[in-house]
């Protein structure tokens, strides 16, 4: 397939485009979702859907920027995999998800159900608002009262419909004899409407129908942006699910749903592939990578009878392996205990929301009991009047602006993180990564990309690097291909090789000028293995030869430690992997305290050992060894390619391949905890000049809309500051 | 003041209109995308044939 055509004949070049502008159109019929983690731009959107329709079979596709999804219609016998592949080609970034695992509709529905309430209230809101205008500025008498029966007209069905979120989460609160923030916006709505009606009723001079509704239009915004935080992350996690197709190929070829798998079975497990179950090699042999389960970098032997668990990857050779057990079974599923018990401690934090509503809610109440028995007493009896005051304490105190004060930065700051590449899942994350004291690190896998790089080619004569450079050529085993990437980096020329063949599990053999010639484990060459990774290179009767590995470090690595430092963190580097390496790496990206051979209990208990010496711990990890660390510590982060089990215990995902938006994450979490905290005494405030005023009788109807409208905009202009400040 | 028996209505009216277009934003799926959506309006791929 050409890219470029440069064609003499016009119509050879409009017949491809002709065909271009068939595909697009809209996906009706979805088949298959991507998730485009990398795409941020106009320049994508067109790139990946002409990727896309260029493919055989694909019918129609359709780029959502604000997902970083892709929806693709196509014929039966389209395989994702090419689609993938193509779009990797291409240099996008692309993973399949489980189109029956999203369930996009559902959580549409609810937010658009929000949004019409919101509609319907603002619209009302307004027209309520002009009528008010008109009697603010003095109408009286009968034009007073006809406005406000138009009011109330407008106003008493728009609150029917628009206050509904809030009138029945109240009513299961006071039904479960409890008392949450949505009790108080209840009684204060439903008051203001119905002492509104009854002074319309007496012709009476103060309506408060704008001021039910403004409250109903500015919670309403508050709960929208609350919910599509939530909808946001929660679509998120669905996607993570959803990034582990669980599919499993029988030795007899066909492919089955992991959930269909029985004990017993037997499974084929070709080379790159992650085993997906527990069990027991019984052909073939190979070598797997364990670095998931152990934080071992080294890969090790995989032969008949070798004891396989789920999660490992098969690096050579095709394997046959029996199944022992799957699914919940399988050791992926056995750290659930462990985990279950840390998590237990962590949702004991109080989100600063609910400790303001716990002071909140009842105070409110009291105070306009208060007003209310108060003017009874001062009035001798006037209940109208004590009624009115204590409605107008009730929607002056009401928390619109409490309402807006945390959506509204949490909004702001995780959209922020969002474009810098990292998901936030829990909603109380951001606060409790602000109190952050020290990071913990794992290894492999999150400070490395657990991809080898060659690390002594200096070392190694000229002609051995040429002899290992033709045999690395033809393997795909990890590394072969990192030696074979280092060499010709270096210029060096392949020797001439012959009777090249591949040994399963152990290495490369072939002939080179009629000597024998071996790349591969130290156990089949009789070599002294090294501590670290290596590859070994027997040439003839020599003395062998060793290649050793280092990781290669992930993207940022350096930036994030060097930032989370600058903020005077103390960060720590927990390992499952031996001294050597984990201390090569520990140099390599500046952190001075670490520890090696770490079991994944050792880990969770040194993670609980901070905890308990007052330290707040963000633990950063990916392999299914720190999954108990993750759930120990008070925020934890990891990145995208960690295991399904490990990204679901932990409160942040980092999107891309790199780690430097750690250093943002901390510095916008700090910001966006101080921006909720000021918007609580911007609250404050506003209630300590209002209520006295209330209090004493002296609000009306403009002051409260005044009051709600001020403080509703300035909490969240305030939030706003959040977005633009790099 | 009797102007106000046309002037009501006609508010009302207008601020309903404004509702309904609202509506209908909300059901032709306009707030699916709006990041992408914004992006798209730069590109000329669907000067010609827009995308449905």
């Amino acid at each position: 397939m050409s890219e470029v055509q440069i064609s003499a004949c016009p119509a050879c070049v409009a017949g491809p485009a002709a065909n271009d502008v068939a595909h697009a159109r809209d996906v009706r019929d979805t088949r298959f979702v991507l998730s485009l983690p990398a795409i941020y731009c106009a320049a994508c959107i067109s790139g990946v859907e002409r990727e896309l329709t260029k493919q055989p079979g694909v019918r129609a596709a359709r780029v959502n920027l604000t997902l970083k999804r892709a929806q693709i219609e196509a014929d039966e016998d389209v395989s994702v995999d090419d689609l993938v592949s193509a779009l990797t080609q291409a240099g996008y970034e692309a993973y399949e998800l489980d189109a029956g695992a999203i369930s996009a509709t559902e959580t549409d529905r609810r937010g658009r159900a929000i949004l019409t309430r919101i509609a319907v209230s603002g619209f009302a809101m307004m027209n309520v608002m002009l009528l008010s205008v008109a009697v603010w500025s003095g109408a009286s008498d009968a034009t007073r009262d006809m406005f406000h029966w138009i009011s109330a007209a407008i106003a008493l069905p728009a609150i029917a419909y628009a206050g509904q979120p809030f009138f029945g989460s109240a009513f299961t609160a006071l039904k479960a004899k409890r008392l949450n923030m949505d009790v108080p916006i209840s009684l204060a709505i439903l008051l203001a409407g119905g002492m509104s009606l009854y002074e319309t009723f007496e012709s009476g001079a103060h309506a408060y129908f704008d001021a039910a509704l403004s409250l109903t239009f500015f919670l309403l915004a508050g709960r929208y942006l609350d919910y599509r935080t939530r909808s946001v992350a929660r679509s998120a996690a669905e996607e993570l699910a959803a990034l582990e197709v669980p599919r499993v190929t029988l030795a007899d070829g066909r492919v089955i749903s992991i959930t269909e798998v029985e004990k017993g079975a037997l499974i084929r497990v070709v080379p790159g592939a992650r085993v997906p179950v527990d069990g027991i090699v019984m052909e073939g042999a190979s070598e797997v990578d364990r670095s998931w389960l152990t934080g071992e970098s080294l890969p090790a032997l995989a032969e008949v009878d070798t004891i396989v668990s789920a999660g490992e990857v098969n690096l050579t050779g095709p394997l046959v392996v029996k199944v022992t057990a799957a699914g919940a079974d399988s050791s992926l599923h056995r750290m659930a205990d462990l985990v279950a018990m840390a998590e237990t401690s962590r949702n004991r934090y109080t989100s600063l929301a609910d400790r303001a509503a716990r002071i909140y809610a009842p105070a409110v109440h009291l105070l306009a009991l208060g007003a209310f028995i108060g003017w009874m007493i001062a009035t001798g009896g006037d209940v109208r009047h004590a009624l009115n005051v204590a409605v107008a304490v009730l929607i002056i105190t009401c928390p619109c602006a409490l309402g807006l004060a945390v959506p509204a930065v949490t909004t702001a700051a995780s959209g922020r993180l969002f474009r810098a590449g990292m998901l936030i899942k829990s909603s109380t994350a951001l606060e409790r990564l602000a109190e952050v004291d020290t990071v913990v690190f794992d290894k492999t896998g999150t400070l490395t990309e657990g991809r080898p790089e060659l690390s002594n080619l200096a070392d190694i004569p000229p002609r051995a690097r040429g002899v290992a450079m033709a045999l690395a050529s033809g393997s795909a085993h990890p590394l072969s291909s990192a030696l074979f990437a280092a060499t010709r980096a270096a210029d060096v020329i392949p020797a001439k090789l012959t009777d090249i063949r591949e040994v399963p599990g152990q290495g490369i053999e072939a002939r080179c000028d009629g000597i024998s010639v071996r790349l591969g484990r130290a156990g089949w060459l009789n070599a002294v293995a090294k501590a670290q990774t290596a590859t070994y290179l027997k040439i003839g009767d020599e003395a062998p030869l060793a290649f050793t590995f280092v990781d290669h470090l992930r993207d940022g690595a350096a930036e994030a430690v060097a930032a989370l430092k600058r903020q005077g963190k103390d960060v720590v580097l927990l390992s499952g992997d031996t001294a050597a390496a984990v201390a090569d790496i520990a140099h390599r990206v500046g952190i001075s305290a670490w520890d090696a051979d770490c079991l994944p209990e050792g880990k969770a208990l040194r993670v609980a050992e901070l905890t308990r010496s007052g330290r707040k711990v963000l633990m950063v990890g990916d392999g299914l060894n720190d999954t108990a660390a993750l759930a120990a510590a008070h925020v934890s982060i990891s990145p995208a390619s960690a295991l399904e089990a490990t990204r679901v215990v932990s409160d942040m995902v980092l999107l891309g391949k790199s780690l430097a938006p750690l250093g943002e994450a901390t510095r916008v979490s700090i910001s966006a905890t101080r921006r909720i905290k000021e918007n609580f005494a911007i609250a404050a405030g506003y209630n300590m000049i209002a209520i006295p005023i209330a209090l004493a009788g002296f609000a009306t109807p403009l002051a409260a809309a005044l009051a709600m409208s001020l403080s509703s905009i300035t909490v969240s202009l305030n939030a706003l500051r959040l977005r633009g400040k790099s | 003041m009797n102007v106000l028996v046309y002037l009501i209505p006609i508010s009302l009216l207008l601020g309903g209109i404004g509702l309904v277009a609202f509506f209908w934003s909300l059901r032709s799926r306009q707030y699916d995308d709006p990041e992408g959506d914004a992006r798209r309006i730069l590109t000329g791929d669907y000067d010609d044939h827009p995308k449905e």
